[in-house]
């Protein structure tokens, strides 16, 4: 299996966590939303240099994750499979920025070292909110919330059959290059020319497609309005949800949890 | 050339989502007096084709690396640019979502960069002005490699602006961007060329579809309603560099040195190859003349003002505390496990 | 009953590219009948299922579903009368999860919501897949989606059940239950297909089409038995009545 499928292959895992019944998955995906992203902004506040008040931060996709029943291993999977652009970028600094900041015991530290972990921290942090947002919540929650909270219809519509096509599409798609590597035996990827053709045809079959699916939409009363059904509603546990987390994110923000418990165990 | 969370600061990851969330809107509200309904599913299935399309690789000629389809100014073409643009974006979402790819506060950023530039930009001022009427395989060739390769330029020097502005990476404008816009020239060749040829199969197969793309809808109003979007795109733009300038003062110098610096790096230098090596001799060299020997001396303490204060006395605190953290918070995240796990047993 | 009458009179059509897809084609089905469409690939029956609800409209004569032709004014009404079923239920069922699905025809026919709800809930039951109510149809399994998709077309109520390769996908146990379950409908059913052993089960009466012409026009026993004609419509006798 190349490295897409794998990848496909994980949509569909966390299509099925998200299928859960816990607390979590019963909240309504507003709370959920708002939650992360309030979770979010806090933690890409922080300046460059911080490191220790960042980890507090840690509390919201841990008890997501046990609560939900998320398995530890995919997040971490997933956290590896996207690292590369954010670590590529963020590992240069300890070769751009090699002033001396601080010391742990006798080893010197530049900003540069310390940056750099800020960077890995964040990075762990805000993807793993994100995959628990959509592995507690679904991607028909996520546009529902999006959409109450003022995103356009047609958005919200096109985004719906963006999701479901995906699958369908991207099968076609693993097919063509399936039995375009069987004839090809240098194993490299295809120059411009050939893959011109076989995006074509994938294009092609795509359109064909799309009038199907108008003409099914058209048989049964679609007149360019969707309806659709409101899965959920707002309740005092999601007010209890959201608070309590905006408290905690607002302390983690404004105090240095870490460095208080430490001053008391270090003098 | 996703931007990720991790890279960006509030300041900018904030403007780039306002601004992303205003041209979403435009677009749906202009597609909704424009929209032909069967174009609604044809708009879903696209982007999941972009999707798939991105899963298979092509090899950069004359580069050994691959590189995959940005679709925007493809979609722009079949679809026109208001439909092309949500679906790039909705693409850009899902990607976010479940790739994890960007991040919910960088999607602002990556929508601006893949989806603005080549569907308000790259199409109706360079690609239709250069195809006009004309269907001709040379004209549409031509057109399509210029707009991708200066959508995706446009695209690349947003991911540096953002990250520079951001100042989370140590990266110097001029660095990055002599990283970023070489290598991005490649892809946006072939880009050119793969979105032309598929252009001209589909113009064969579903010459319908090509009409409704590319029919009158960018007449004279609404590319001044384009221009005025992207004015007010400038200007909030223009407003976070200020807000992040007065929290940073360090930032804005590198911002301007990096601009007079710019056109020495678009200046062409012929070949790819070249355009590497120089990349490379440009990094190699970076630590001499890079941002923290040059305001090592005297900025050292207005640093320390600005950003949370980090010192060695600090640290060893910080460091205990941030372990005794993290065990409090696994251990909370153990017991809540516990918790729902035993409540389920009960239940069932 | 006459509004279940389904006719074609002088039917033709071509394609835009000038391929001719239908010739002549005359036929009159009335109330309660099960009809198969049979013919090789090409011979025309997926454009003749796409006139009976207007999807494509009649270039020489006219399609009449019940006393009413086919034009861009009935349409509305006459997809309400004409249930179709596609042959890739993916292309059928685009909503996130099943009930949505069987939900899309109601809420469009502006139904109040809990009638909505009890539609989605009939149908459901009577293919037999309550159990799927919320699950994303892209995960369903080939007779599961081809149930889902039957289920949608039965919500909005239809008088005649127009189908395309029902069969087609489908392994021989999930094969077999739909054939079950269509025999237990009381709709008029106009199948198009190529498996003759459904046609065989479903249908008391067949039409050959052979490149875009009705070819022959009977009972189905007696189309089956004459060989000859079916050898030169590319097609077979069924596997049950060979010996």
């Amino acid at each position: 299996m190349s490295n897409l499928e794998v990848h496909f292959h994980e949509i569909g895992v966390l299509d099925r966590i998200a299928a859960g019944d816990t607390f979590v998955h019963r909240l309504d995906p507003r709370s959920k939303l708002l939650a992360t992203l309030l979770f979010i902004v806090g933690v890409v506040s922080f300046g460059k240099y911080e490191v220790s008040a960042l980890l507090p931060f840690f509390l919201y996709p841990v008890v997501m994750a046990a609560a939900s029943g998320m398995p530890a291993g995919l997040l971490g999977r997933k956290l590896l499979i996207v690292a590369p652009f954010a670590l590529l970028v963020g590992i240069l600094n300890p070769f751009l920025d090699r002033e001396i900041l601080t010391a742990i015991g006798p080893v010197p530290v530049s900003g540069g070292w310390i940056s750099f972990t800020s960077i890995v921290f964040r990075f762990m942090l805000t993807v793993s909110a994100a995959l628990l947002l959509v592995g507690t919540t679904g991607i028909h929650g996520v546009c529902f919330a999006c959409e109450k909270l003022g995103m356009p219809r047609v958005f919200a519509v096109q985004l719906l059959l963006l999701y479901r096509y995906l699958f369908v599409l991207a099968d076609e798609g693993i097919r063509m290059f399936r039995a375009r590597s069987a004839r090809s035996f240098s194993g490299r990827a295809p120059g411009p020319g050939l893959y011109a053709q076989m995006i074509g045809t994938l294009l092609l079959r795509a359109i064909a497609r799309a009038q199907r699916i108008y003409l099914a939409m058209s048989c049964r009363g679609f007149d360019g309005a969707f309806r659709s059904r409101t899965p959920v509603g707002w309740h005092v546990r999601d007010t209890a949800f959201l608070l309590v987390w905006a408290a905690f994110f607002t302390v983690a923000r404004c105090v240095n949890i870490p460095e208080i418990i430490g001053s008391m165990f270090v003098q | 050339m996703h931007m990720a969370d991790a890279l960006i600061s509030p300041a900018v990851g904030g403007t780039m989502w306002v601004v992303s969330a205003g041209m979403i809107a435009h677009a749906s509200r202009r597609l909704r007096k424009t929209l032909d309904e069967s174009h609604i599913p044809l708009m879903g299935v696209m982007g999941a084709f972009i999707f798939a399309a991105q899963m298979i690789n092509f090899t950069i000629p004359g580069t050994g690396s691959s590189g995959h389809l940005g679709g925007g100014l493809l979609l722009a073409i079949l679809l026109g640019p208001d439909a092309a643009f949500l679906a790039i974006a909705s693409v850009l979402f899902v990607q976010a979502l479940f790739f994890a790819d960007g991040g919910l506060l960088a999607l602002g950023c990556n929508i601006f960069n893949l989806g603005l530039f080549p569907c308000y930009l790259a199409y109706p001022l360079v690609y239709r002005p250069l195809a006009g009427k004309n269907t001709g395989a040379r004209q549409v060739w031509t057109a399509s490699v210029v707009a991708a390769v200066l959508g995706l330029q446009a695209g690349a020097l947003g991911v540096v602006f953002e990250t520079v502005m951001s100042g989370i990476s140590e990266l110097s404008f001029k660095a990055f961007a002599s990283l970023m816009l070489p290598i991005h020239l490649a892809i946006g060749v072939v880009e050119g060329m793969v979105t032309a040829t598929v252009v001209s199969v589909v113009r064969h197969a579903h010459p319908e579809i090509l009409r409704h793309g590319s029919g009158e809808r960018l007449a004279g109003s609404s590319y001044r309603r384009v221009l005025a979007g992207l004015l007010i795109a400038a200007a909030l733009t223009g407003g976070a560099l200020a807000w992040f300038a007065s929290a940073h003062p360090d930032g804005l110098e590198w911002a301007v040195s990096g601009i007079t610096g710019r056109e020495e790096i678009e200046a062409p230098k012929g070949g790819v190859h070249a355009e590497l090596a120089a990349v490379q001799e440009n990094v190699a060299i970076l630590p001499d003349y890079g941002f923290a020997t040059a305001n090592s001396d005297g900025e050292a303490k207005t640093e320390e003002a600005a950003w949370p204060a980090v010192s060695a006395g600090t640290t060893v605190s910080g460091i205990v505390g941030g372990v005794l953290t993290l065990i409090v918070i696994a251990l909370s995240g153990w017991v809540v496990k516990r918790r729902s796990e035993t409540r389920k047993v009960a239940a069932g | 009953m006459s509004h279940h009458l389904v006719e074609a009179r002088n039917l033709s059509f071509s394609y835009p590219d000038g391929t001719p897809a239908l010739k002549d084609v005359n036929f009159r089905i009335t109330h309660g009948e099960s009809v198969a469409f049979i013919g090789a690939s090409g011979a025309g029956k997926s454009t003749l299922i796409h006139h009976l609800n207007g999807y494509l409209m009649p270039q020489a004569g006219e399609v009449r579903i019940g006393e009413v032709p086919v034009t861009r004014e009935t349409v509305s009404g006459i997809r309400r009368t004409v249930g179709m079923l596609f042959q890739d239920p993916d292309d059928q069922l685009f909503m996130p999860t099943v009930s949505d699905d069987v939900a899309f025809g109601p809420l469009n026919l502006g139904l109040p919501r809990d009638e909505v709800d009890q539609r989605v809930t009939d149908s459901l039951s009577v293919v037999g897949i309550e159990h799927l109510r919320d699950r994303p149809p892209y995960k369903l399994s080939g007779g599961e989606k081809r149930a889902a998709a039957i289920a949608c077309v039965i919500a909005g109520a239809p008088d005649i059940l127009a189908m395309d390769e029902p069969s087609s996908d489908l392994d021989p146990w999930s094969r077999r239950q739909l054939i079950q379950l269509l025999a237990g409908f009381k709709h008029t059913k106009i199948i198009a297909t190529h498996d003759l052993d459904l046609a065989l089960d479903l249908c008391e009466r067949v039409i050959v089409l052979h490149k875009g012409e009705v070819r022959k026009d009977g009972k189905t026993r007696e189309i089956f038995s004459d060989e000859e004609m079916l050898l030169e419509c590319h097609l077979e006798k069924p596997l049950r009545m060979q010996t």
